[in-house]
Order: structure tokens, then C-alpha cells, then sequence
């Protein structure tokens, strides 16, 4: 691809500042005494001790998955920092005024602003600054409807029923190497409970910041939904530009019990590295939703656009008869990036349904791959499933692969699976300009478009974010 | 219609190009003046598709000698979208597929590019549905296409439609048809030309390229030319389009030898 756009220039990636601010951070390195001196830092109860060292022991068995079509030089892990957090003047905040104004300042630059009257008014924040959560947002509203929004450090002490009962409920802490070490590690993330029959009255959002240029992140987020209950959950990210690579090795719970359901909606912008592939973050992510209730639901919506390199299949186990799962995902690459991303549909009650809708872009010398399970187990009567992956290739040097995996065990199961493959081509851009239509104007036409199916999912404010966010990551691709 | 003394609308002086190092146009000359319906004929491989792509501007031609010029503009310094915008239209040979773009938003933002070029207003959805609703007519359309992605799953017919439809809507200086007619059957190709005529006036000029005599019984244009070898061999009025029907391209060259 040549002529058309030429020397569109790359928009700088505008979340890339550092926010200088002491940090309480121990060395690099990962051993049992790290474990234990994240477990006395954070004060937790002897339960979470077990779970972390458990999580260590069986990290310490494992090596790291290489199936992925992705490419990396190996990570030493003895030289990331498994704990960074910001220095607090006091141990424990009561309000949002002790919060250190230069974090506040950092999460307002960033468009989430947490103070009292600037704040998204039907969207709760729990704000994540490196490993520990800053502030979360309309607490005691939500609290009236007995809905718990608070970081998972906090549920830890105040809910400690709760979580032991649920943490690693989803995903054991010996599911996967990056899920082990995860569990090992994990600082902060959220923590969300509602209770029998309340329907969240407002949207749920995490917003993650990466500040700490060797530090990994490793968050944790548990999400449970009682009886007949709703949530709509949304999660931001965002790192500074390093010319080395940061960890990022999440884990995401969810459990939906009857009648529940948790839509979570992700979009996901950590830093990319340079258009050489120098720095950027890795993002190993490890997301599991259980629909373990009847008639129980759980949509994952992604919109995928940073990191160096994406490693990432949020799942659904469909464990209660007719429960549902849902994956619809956009996953950009550009550049050098690389992603291996997709979704896992187990389905283990009968009348279960799911439906995967895929969407990869690549533009640029960037490698893209879809890569799904759908497995309808023994007793999974009349279980069905439909996928559809699309894949869209910018220019002549992108990669798009697709590795779907169908696993059928009960004859009655009916599994769809649709993919297509196309192009922006030069002929098509001369026809659009044929047409009076600019090259950029065109390239934002036909992603839209390509993409409707899934923004569509999004939360609306988001869903014109996510619109505009994957025009600008485009911005001189085509040319 | 022939009017005399009306508006040059293109005027091509010795046009020379290439792509990827092959000479395909060796000097073509031609002036088209508003109200009039030319016709380039000519055998497979005589450059006349490379003209009419030439003419709006396609990255992969390089133009290496001449001059166009566009109502009084150097058509030739323009970038493609300007060309569309100042009323350059080509309806294509092959048009292409856009998945997941409605042939509505397409058009809207066609036709308000263009507005916004002329300083005119642009049109929101509701004044856009009211003007698209009295083209559609032009071409005998169904509404239903409008809201289907921009050519996909289109029959050879309706894609050919769909371009005349788009010149309907964008009003051109300059309409160029090129091969508009090829995997036509009989009645999309009296729609496609019925179409173009209603849409010809005293104002806008048209260039039908075609390699069959079949569609200027439909389109009847006032002059025709002969294309081989990347120039015009010859030129003359309706009446040689049958000729060259009777007797085929050679007998033009063989003329042309003789009278050497």
C-alpha cells in the first residue's frame, strides 16, 4: 500500500506522561519472602497467606505458556517489582480529601475525574494507581442499594467471608503460569458484591494506571452477582511510555448466580510501544465468568487497542441450565503489536447458549489472531453456539490468523461458526476518494462499520470513545 | 446536444502515461464542451479504461507528458477526492465492495463532502432521505439497497445501478462511464442508460467508454472516437459507431494506413 494517504502522521499516544510521586516499593524480585512481605504490607487476614503461597508454589511448578502466536524476548521475572504504591500520608484514607492531590490531578488528566463535583454522574470509579487502589466513587450511594464497590485490599478486611469463598472460586489459583503468579502477587483491584435482586442503579468502572516504570501490575477483580440481580461493569487502562516493557498479568473473576447477569465491558488502551516495537506493556490477562445459576448471564464486550503484546480470553462457563454467555470483542493492532485474543464458551448445563463475535484489525506489520474454544460438554443438551470472526487488514504487511477449536461431546449440540477475511485496499480507498471521501474519513468509515456489531455492546457514553479511539490509533496506517 | 459556443469542460492535450514503466497513453488529445455526450470505442488493451482512471486521478498511473485541464484547472495538480468534489465522476468498470458501510451513510457523506467543498450546507439525515428518495427513481431502485452495505452481495446490475445513482446524487461537471454497460443484460442496461440520459443537460458533460456499439443505441452521443494504442485514432460522429460495428476496429487502422 502506497500512494493514497501518504505521511498521515502518528498521533502520540496522549496518556503517556509519568506522575512524579514518592512510591513505597520493595526490590525486584519474586520469592516466598516477597509473598509473605506483600501479605504483611497489605495487613491481611492468615487465609490470604495460604492462598498466596499456595498460588507461589504451584507458580513455581509452571512454565510459561508458548502456544500463543506471539513473540517476545524471555521476561526475568526476578526483575519486576511485584509491589509499587504511592505514598500515603495516612494508612487509611476516609475521604476523598487525604488523597494525594498530584493522584487526583494524574486520574483527572487522564478524563476520570474522582473529586466530588467533576465526576461522571452515573458512572461509579475505583480508581487503581499502580498496585493499590486510590479512591472509589459514590460508595455510600451504592451502599443504600447493599451494593458493595470498593477495592479488593478493602473487601479483604471488611468481607472476608465473601471473598474467601470466592476468590479463586473461578479461576484456581494453579489455572494458568500468569493466573498462579497473579494470585501470588496481586495487589489491589475491585471488589464488587450485589446483593439478591438489586439492579445496579448505576455503571461500575475501574480505571488502571500504570505509573512505575519496572513495576508489574497484578490485579485482582471479583465481581458477584446474588439471585436475580444486574451489573454493568466497565474497565479503563492506561500506562506512560517506557522504552522497556511492563507486566500486566490480570485476573478477573465473575460469578453469576440464577436469574443474575454481569455485562463487563473492557476498553483496553495500555501504552503500544513505538512504531519500532520498543516498550509497551505485555498484558496477560486471565478473565473468567461463571455462570453458575439458572437463566445466569455473562457478557464480555472488549475493545482492544494497546499493549505490545495481548494475551487474553475472557470465558464463560456455563454451568446453570440456560444460562448464557457472551463474548464480543474488537481487537486492534498496529505497528509492531502482537495479540493472541479470544474466548472460551463452556458449556456443562443444558439449554445453554453462547455467541462469539470477533473483530481483528491489523494494520501495520502487527499480528493478530483470534483463537476460541466452544466445547459443549456430555450433558449439555441442546446447547448452542454461534461464532462469527472477522478479520481486517490494512495495507500489505499485516498478519490476521484464526485458530477456532470446537469440542462437541453431546449429539444435540449445534455449533455455528462463521469467519471472513477482507481487506482496505487501495481500491477501495480510490473508489471512497472517487466519492470526494478523504482517506482518513474513509479508513473511520469502513472500521466503524466493521466494528458496529460490537460498540453497539458498549455502555453508550464508551461506545463513542472507543469509536474515536480506534480512528486516532489508525491515524497513519493507510499511505 | 451540441451548443455552440458553450463552457469547455475538459480539455486533454497530448497526454502521456505509464504504469509500473509501461507507456499505455502516447499522446491522447480530446475537448469535451458542456451539453455534449462523447464516446471513446476501441478495442481490449487501448488505454481507454487507464484514460478515464487518469482522469480521476488513480495512484498507480503516472502521468509522464500533457496537460488536462478541468474548467480552466490543472485537473492534473488536484488529488483524487478534490477531483470528485470539484464534479469529476467515474462510474467504475468493477465497483468495489465496502462490508459493513451502509450504502446510505456512503452516500451521505459523498454528497456532503461535496457540499461542504462548495460551501454549501451539509444535509442531515432527514433533508439527505428526501433527495435520495427522488434519485432513487432515476434508477428504478428498491429503498431496500440503501440500507444495505455499499455494493455488497450486488448483482452486476445493480452495482452498475448503484454508480448511477451516485452520480445522481453528486450532480457531476463531468460524468465518465467507463464500460458501464459490460455484464449488463438488456433491461439493467436501458435503466443504466435511461438513467444517464435523464441526469445529461445543458450544464454537465458526459465521456461513455464502452467497447460495443450496443449502448450508444441508448445513449446516443454526439461525438465518438477511436482509441488504440493509447490515442485517439480517429473521430466522427454516431454514424461511425455503427461502422466500426460493421466492419470492426481493424478496418479504422487500415484506413488510416492508407490515407499515411
Amino acid at each position: 500500500m502506497s500512494t493514497t494517504a501518504k505521511n498521515l502522521v502518528n498521533q502520540p499516544y496522549k496518556y503517556g506522561f509519568v506522575t512524579q510521586i514518592e512510591s513505597d516499593t520493595i526490590p525486584p524480585g519474586l520469592s516466598e519472602d516477597v509473598v509473605r512481605l506483600i501479605w504483611a504490607k497489605k495487613n491481611e487476614p492468615e487465609f490470604m497467606l495460604d492462598f498466596r503461597l499456595k498460588a507461589y508454589r504451584k507458580w513455581q511448578a509452571m512454565t510459561e505458556p508458548n502456544w500463543a502466536a506471539v513473540k517476545y524476548p524471555p521476561i526475568d521475572y526476578q526483575k519486576i517489582i511485584c509491589y509499587s504504591a504511592p505514598k500515603q500520608k495516612k494508612a487509611k484514607l476516609n475521604s476523598l480529601e487525604e488523597v494525594d492531590p498530584t493522584l487526583l490531578e494524574t486520574f483527572e488528566k487522564l478524563g476520570i475525574p474522582l473529586s466530588e463535583q467533576k465526576r461522571l454522574s452515573n458512572v461509579a470509579v475505583d480508581a487503581v494507581f499502580d498496585s493499590v487502589s486510590i479512591a472509589t466513587t459514590f460508595r455510600e450511594k451504592l451502599a443504600k442499594e447493599g451494593v458493595i464497590f470498593c477495592s479488593i485490599s478493602e473487601a479483604v478486611h471488611e468481607y472476608p467471608e465473601l471473598v474467601q469463598k470466592y476468590l479463586g472460586s473461578v479461576v484456581p489459583t494453579g489455572d494458568n503460569f500468569y493466573a498462579a503468579l497473579n494470585s501470588a502477587v496481586f495487589s489491589d483491584g475491585s471488589f464488587v458484591y450485589i446483593p439478591k435482586g438489586v439492579h445496579c442503579p448505576m455503571e461500575l468502572s475501574t480505571y488502571f494506571r500504570i505509573n512505575n516504570g519496572e513495576s508489574g501490575q497484578f490485579e485482582r477483580t471479583l465481581i458477584i452477582a446474588e439471585e436475580g440481580s444486574y451489573v454493568s461493569y466497565l474497565e479503563g487502562c492506561t500506562a506512560p511510555m517506557f522504552d522497556t516493557n511492563q507486566l500486566h498479568a490480570a485476573v478477573v473473576e465473575l460469578v453469576a448466580l440464577d436469574n443474575a447477569e454481569i455485562k463487563y465491558s473492557t476498553v483496553q488502551n495500555w501504552y503500544a510501544g513505538d512504531e519500532k516495537g520498543k516498550g509497551g506493556i505485555y498484558n496477560f490477562v486471565t478473565k473468567r465468568g461463571l455462570c453458575q445459576g439458572v437463566n445466569s448471564k455473562i457478557s464480555w464486550t472488549q475493545v482492544e487497542t494497546g499493549s505490545a503484546i495481548t494475551w487474553k480470553y475472557p470465558s464463560c462457563v456455563l454451568i446453570g441450565d440456560n444460562s448464557v454467555g457472551e463474548f464480543y470483542s474488537v481487537a486492534l493492532t498496529n505497528n509492531a503489536q502482537q495479540a493472541d485474543t479470544g474466548t472460551k464458551m463452556i458449556h456443562i448445563g443444558k439449554n445453554t447458549r453462547s455467541t462469539i463475535i470477533s473483530k481483528g484489525i491489523s494494520a501495520g506489520r502487527s499480528e493478530n489472531s483470534y483463537r476460541g474454544l466452544v466445547k459443549i460438554g456430555p450433558n449439555a443438551e441442546g446447547a448452542r453456539n454461534y461464532s462469527q470472526c472477522d478479520s481486517m487488514l490494512i495495507g500489505d504487511n499485516a498478519r490476521a490468523n484464526t485458530f477456532p477449536y470446537i469440542q462437541v461431546q453431546n449429539p444435540n449440540g449445534k455449533v455455528e461458526h462463521e469467519a471472513s477475511t477482507s481487506k482496505i485496499g487501495e481500491d477501495q480507498l480510490f473508489y471512497l476518494a472517487q466519492r470526494g471521501i478523504s482517506a482518513e474519513d474513509a479508513v473511520s468509515m469502513m472500521i466503524s462499520g466493521f466494528c458496529k456489531d460490537v460498540f453497539s455492546q458498549l455502555p453508550m457514553e464508551f461506545a463513542v470513545e472507543a469509536d474515536r479511539l480506534l480512528s486516532l490509533k489508525l491515524e497513519g496506517s493507510v499511505g | 446536444m451540441i451548443i455552440d459556443n458553450s463552457e469547455v469542460i475538459l480539455s486533454v492535450r497530448d497526454l502521456t502515461a505509464e504504469i509500473d514503466g509501461n507507456q499505455i497513453l502516447k499522446g491522447l488529445t480530446l475537448e469535451i464542451k458542456a451539453g455534449e455526450i462523447h464516446a471513446i470505442m476501441g478495442p481490449n488493451g487501448s488505454g481507454k479504461s487507464t484514460f478515464s482512471k487518469i482522469l480521476a486521478g488513480h495512484p498507480a498511473y503516472t502521468v509522464t507528458g500533457g496537460e488536462v485541464i478541468f474548467k480552466g484547472k490543472n485537473l492534473l495538480e488536484l488529488e483524487p477526492e478534490e477531483r470528485a468534489r470539484e464534479g469529476v465522476f467515474l462510474a467504475f468498470q468493477y465497483p468495489v465492495e465496502i462490508p459493513g458501510v451502509s450504502n446510505t451513510d456512503f452516500l451521505r457523506a459523498s454528497c456532503n463532502a461535496r457540499r461542504k467543498h462548495h460551501g454549501l450546507p451539509e444535509l442531515d439525515a432527514f433533508d439527505f432521505e428526501d433527495l435520495i428518495q427522488e434519485k432513487l427513481q432515476i434508477v428504478q431502485m428498491d429503498p431496500s439497497f440503501l440500507s444495505r452495505s455499499v455494493n455488497q452481495g450486488f448483482s452486476g446490475g445493480e452495482k452498475k445501478r448503484n454508480e448511477i445513482l451516485q452520480m445522481a446524487i453528486l450532480e457531476p461537471k463531468l460524468g465518465i462511464l467507463d464500460e458501464t454497460d459490460s455484464g449488463l443484460d438488456i433491461d439493467a442496461l436501458k435503466i443504466v442508460a435511461n438513467g444517464v440520459n435523464q441526469l445529461s443537460n445543458a450544464e454537465n458533460a458526459m465521456l461513455v467508454i464502452t467497447h460495443y456499439q450496443r449502448l450508444l443505441n441508448y445513449i446516443v452521443p454526439d461525438f465518438i472516437h477511436v482509441m488504440e494504442g493509447g490515442r485517439i485514432l480517429t473521430s466522427g460522429t454516431k454514424e461511425l459507431a455503427l461502422e466500426l460495428e460493421a466492419r470492426g476496429y481493424d478496418w479504422v487502422k487500415e484506413e488510416l494506413a492508407v490515407g499515411v
